[in-house]
C-alpha cells in the first residue's frame, strides 16, 4: 500500500522550537541577548572587549564564544570582565541553538544582565540557525570591501543591526561607503548602523547606547 | 555550508512521519526550497545517500522544487519577481524592496510504502 503523506515542516523545526526554549529561560532569567555574526577578522572579539570594558562595572555580562577551536577568545572575554564560557563546534561552520542550550547550562546567569553568542566567523552558515537570542547584530569592517552586503545577502538581510568596523582605515583602503551602504538599505531598510573604530574608540558611543537601551528596554517589560 | 546539518534534520522529521503513519519504506521526499535559501541541492544529495543507509528512507528519491524570488516594493507595492541580484523595484525604481517568497525551506510531503492503510490523523 503506497500513500503521500503531507508534511508541510520546516527543515530546522527542531533547530527553532529549541531556539524558543533558550528564548525562554534568557527571558525567565531577565537577560538581554545579542548574536554577533561577522567573517573572521571583522573585529568581534575586539568589539565584544570594548563593550566590556566601557559597562562591564554597572552590568553583568557572559560570554559564549564560538570557534571551531581553541578558546583565545573565552580567554580574551574572561580578561575584559565577562563570565565566559568557549564552545568548541569541532569543524562545524556555525552555532546552533542546541550548542548554545549546553553553554547555557555551564554558565551561572545568576545576576547577568547581558550575554553576547560570539558566533563563528562566517557569513553564510550562521544566517540560517536562530539560536533564540533577541536581536542579531553583524560586525561589518572596512578591509573586508564595499561589496558584502552584494555578495552575502542572507545574512545581511537578517539582522537587526549593524556594526561597520575599522573606519579608522577609511583613508588607507578603497571602500565606496555610498556604495556598501545602497546595498545594505536594499537588503534591510532602515536598519540601525553603526559605524566605529574598536581600535580608536571613534562611533563606540552610539553603539554602547543602544546596546544599555535595549538591555533597559527589556528590564521594563 | 551546512547542508549535512540540514539534511540530518530532513531525515528525522521524514522518519518521525513516517513512523507515526505506520510506514515500512520511505520512497520518496518533496522539498520546498525558496532561491534565497543558500542550499545546494547535489551537496544535500551527496549527505542524504549517506546517512540515509541502514533506515527506512535508504535509496528514496529526493525532489526538490525551487520556488522564484517575488518582491513588493514598500514604495509602491508593485509586486515583481526580479530578473537578477538587483533589488529595485520596476515601477518606480525604489531600492526598498521586501521579499514575499524565496525563502521557504520545508519538507512537504514524503511518499512512503506500508501493508496496511495508515490511520487518519
Amino acid at each position: 500500500m503506497n500513500q503521500r503523506v503531507t508534511i508541510v515542516e520546516n527543515i530546522l523545526s527542531a533547530n527553532d522550537r529549541l531556539a524558543a526554549q533558550n528564548r525562554l529561560l534568557l527571558d525567565q532569567a531577565g537577560i538581554f541577548s545579542l548574536n554577533f555574526m561577522a567573517s573572521p577578522g571583522a573585529g568581534k572579539t575586539s568589539l565584544i572587549e570594548r563593550t566590556l570594558q566601557a559597562i562591564a562595572d554597572q552590568l553583568g555580562i557572559a560570554v559564549i564564544d564560538g570557534d571551531i577551536a581553541t578558546s583565545l577568545d573565552a580567554d580574551r572575554a574572561a580578561a575584559a570582565g565577562a563570565r565566559a564560557v568557549q564552545i568548541n563546534t569541532g569543524g562545524e561552520c556555525h552555532l546552533d541553538a542546541v550548542m548554545l542550550k549546553d553553554a547555557l547550562d555551564r554558565i551561572d546567569l545568576e545576576g547577568i544582565d547581558l550575554l553576547i553568542v560570539e558566533n563563528v566567523g562566517n557569513l553564510v552558515c550562521p544566517a540560517s540557525f536562530q539560536l533564540g537570542t533577541h536581536k542579531s547584530v553583524l560586525i561589518a569592517s572596512i578591509p573586508e570591501g564595499d561589496d558584502k552586503p552584494y555578495k552575502y545577502p542572507g545574512m545581511y538581510r537578517g539582522v537587526d543591526a549593524l556594526v561597520i568596523n575599522k573606519i579608522d582605515l577609511l583613508p588607507y583602503v578603497p571602500f565606496n561607503m555610498d556604495y556598501f551602504r545602497s546595498g545594505v538599505e536594499v537588503l534591510n531598510p532602515g536598519l540601525k548602523t553603526f559605524p566605529l573604530s574598536c581600535h580608536t574608540g571613534e562611533g563606540l558611543q552610539s553603539w554602547l547606547a543602544w546596546v544599555i537601551h535595549e538591555i533597559e528596554a527589556r528590564r521594563n517589560q | 555550508m551546512h547542508e549535512l546539518a540540514v539534511t540530518e534534520s530532513m531525515l528525522e522529521i521524514a522518519l518521525r512521519h513516517a513512523q507515526s503513519a505506520r510506514a515500512q519504506r520511505i520512497t520518496a521526499l518533496y522539498l520546498v526550497i525558496g532561491q534565497l535559501s543558500s542550499i545546494v541541492d547535489d551537496s544535500v544529495q551527496f549527505y542524504w545517500d549517506i546517512i540515509s543507509q541502514h533506515t527506512i528512507a535508504e535509496g528514496a528519491c529526493l525532489h526538490f522544487k525551487r520556488i522564484p524570488v517575488e518582491l513588493s516594493c514598500l514604495d509602491c507595492h508593485h509586486q515583481h519577481s526580479p530578473s537578477n541580484s538587483d533589488f529595485i523595484c520596476p515601477a518606480c525604481g525604489s531600492l526598498r524592496q521586501k521579499v514575499v517568497s524565496g525563502e521557504e525551506f520545508y519538507l512537504e510531503a514524503i511518499d512512503i510504502e506500508g501493508e496496511e492503510p495508515a490511520m487518519d490523523a
